[in-house]
């Protein structure tokens, strides 16, 4: 235990509200070496969100703690950058100010003026959006202030990148895209990543490994599947492939078969 | 009207026949433009004939009435005959206080700045207070609700009494009046940070500085423009009556030494003038929170 990169050690998450007292997460155990693709896998409602905010920080554990490369994470900070799901862009900013105002944030005693602004649309160029710095984000579609969104995240060099259902709310094709364009980023540059699925095919050509969650409340790991699919992996090479098909049918088992979620949150 | 002139006459003049190039292309060019005058002439039509000509059929019944009850409220055309001169000339100064429109408003205008500018900052800085901080909205809130409803005038014996002077109560009346909607948007717009926008500070780790500029203010902006827009209608309100009563010039002084004076005509064009001054400010105010806050509020 705790020898991994980044370490979650037996997190449970409590909340009391009014009296009453509703344990969202329990025992959560889960080790991501450097440089791997989690994601993490289950039906709305049952707690990856907020096992999300608690790597990010943003929320304290109750139980457990999570550690970082060798470091306990007890506040937010840009060393686990979070792409929310709705991208959280500050729309007084122009998509480059965005950007830039993390790379100020993080490099001012390490990187000059000059520095900081090639940074930033080193890292626009990243995403392919440098055609589009001085927009607003109000001016740009939602496939690319998400592609914005990944920009910020990444300019920030962190340690871990957290991705919080980033397509969610993407229509399939732009989805397709963003999947691919991160798949490249995460090939170049080596980056771990956590992410936040609902997507079966998402998880499982995005991922080295998927973690499933059972229904809360209490909701815990369920199962964790290895994805053996060699990289680069083609969109169109790997959906016919027997790993392929395999991994996506015992996720797919363990959503609705093992955890059902549909009756138990319509009952 | 242009464009039939231009349509049935297409042979250029022959003076320009000696440049070919240009022949061809300015007859054309020119009709596009004349087409664009006229639907701009059409749009701007549109939007200035509908109150023109409800203004007239109100003067008309106005003055049908009026004609009827030679006692009563003068018609236009006794107000035109009476007040032409304060109509048409605006600037007069004929030293004290027999000054034109201009100058009246004027002296109550820099009023209205001095008294909305305190409001306005010391309404930002409260309202951050007591949006941003639990314990502060607890303590405050309570007499916020209380104060604000108490009108304008109620606050000027209290403000001489205190002040010992006209101008200051004048003042004070209008700060105590303008700094409630200010107070409250401001505190409304503070807490309505979106979440995402506050974890976004959080995961950068912004300096509590940093984060009031970089994120509360801007996100708070157009929040804090309509507090300010709804201040200085109530300003402009307060200034005027707490002018009737304070004297010395100024608007509200006018109108009610016109009273004294059996003037109503004057007291009619004052009345016109007063709204289109405030009609101006509220515009104002509006106009420069469209520009400050300028993509804030879309996401």
């Amino acid at each position: 235990m705790g020898k991994s990169y980044l370490s979650i050690e037996n997190v449970g998450v409590t909340f009391t509200g009014r009296g009453v007292v509703s344990e969202v997460l329990r025992n959560i155990d889960l080790q991501v070496d450097k440089g791997e693709f989690v994601s993490i896998i289950g039906h709305s409602g049952c707690g990856k969100s907020t096992l999300l905010n608690v790597v990010a920080g943003l929320l304290p554990v109750t139980t457990g703690a999570v550690i970082l490369d060798k470091t306990a994470v007890e506040a937010p900070g840009p060393e686990r950058a979070v792409v929310f799901q709705n991208h959280s862009l500050l729309p007084w900013l122009s998509v480059y100010e965005n950007v830039r105002l993390a790379v100020d944030q993080v490099f001012r005693g390490t990187k000059s003026r000059a520095e900081r602004h090639e940074w930033t649309l080193h890292n626009l160029a990243l995403v392919q959006m440098t055609h589009a710095k001085d927009k607003r984000p109000a001016e740009i579609s939602g496939g690319m202030k998400q592609r914005v969104g990944i920009a910020r995240a990444l300019a920030m060099e962190p340690k871990v990148l957290l991705l919080d259902e980033p397509f969610g709310a993407l229509d399939a094709l732009t989805r397709a895209n963003l999947q691919d364009s991160v798949m490249d980023i995460h090939a170049k540059l080596g980056n771990t990543v956590l992410m936040i699925t609902h997507d079966v095919d998402e998880a499982v050509l995005l991922s080295d490994r998927i973690v499933m969650m059972t229904n809360g409340p209490s909701a815990t790991i369920g199962e964790v599947l290895k994805v053996a699919l060699p990289r680069p992996r083609r969109r169109l090479e790997v959906d016919v492939a027997p790993a392929y098909v395999a991994a996506r049918h015992a996720v797919v088992e363990f959503l609705y078969d093992r955890a059902p979620g549909v009756r138990a949150a319509a009952a | 009207m242009a464009l039939p002139a231009y349509s049935t006459d297409p042979d250029p003049p022959p003076a320009a026949v000696a440049a070919p190039a240009s022949v061809v292309a300015m007859p054309r060019r020119r009709r596009t433009s004349a087409a664009r005058l006229a639907v701009g002439v059409r749009e701007l039509a549109g939007l200035i004939l509908p109150p023109v000509v409800t203004i007239g059929v109100l003067m008309f019944i106005w003055e049908a009435i009026a004609v009827g009850h030679p006692g009563g409220l003068p018609a236009p055309s006794m107000i035109w005959m009476d007040s032409r001169e304060l109509i048409l000339h605006p600037f007069f100064d004929r030293g004290g206080v027999d000054k034109g429109l201009f100058w009246h408003t004027l002296t109550s205008l820099k009023r209205v700045a001095i008294g909305f500018s305190l409001a306005a900052v010391v309404g930002v800085a409260l309202g951050v207070l007591v949006g941003g901080s639990r314990l502060a909205h607890r303590g405050l809130d309570p007499i916020f609700q209380v104060l604000r409803t108490v009108p304008p005038l109620a606050w000027l014996p209290i403000s001489l009494a205190a002040l010992q002077q006209a101008n200051p109560s004048a003042l004070f009346v209008i700060f105590i009046t303008a700094i409630w909607p200010v107070i409250i948007n401001t505190a409304v717009g503070v807490r309505n940070v979106p979440q995402d926008y506050r974890n976004v500070g959080r995961v950068l780790r912004l300096s509590p500085a940093a984060y009031f500029f970089k994120i509360l203010l801007p996100a708070a902006t157009p929040y804090i423009f309509t507090g300010l827009r709804i201040g200085v209608g109530m300003s402009w309100l307060a200034i005027i009556a707490s002018e009737m009563l304070l004297g010395g010039v100024g608007m509200g002084f006018f109108i009610w030494d016109q009273y004294n004076a059996s003037r109503i005509s004057d007291i009619i064009v004052a009345l016109t003038w007063v709204g289109l001054v405030g009609f101006a400010l509220d515009r104002l105010v509006g106009l420069i929170g469209r520009i400050i806050s300028r993509g804030a509020s879309a996401s």
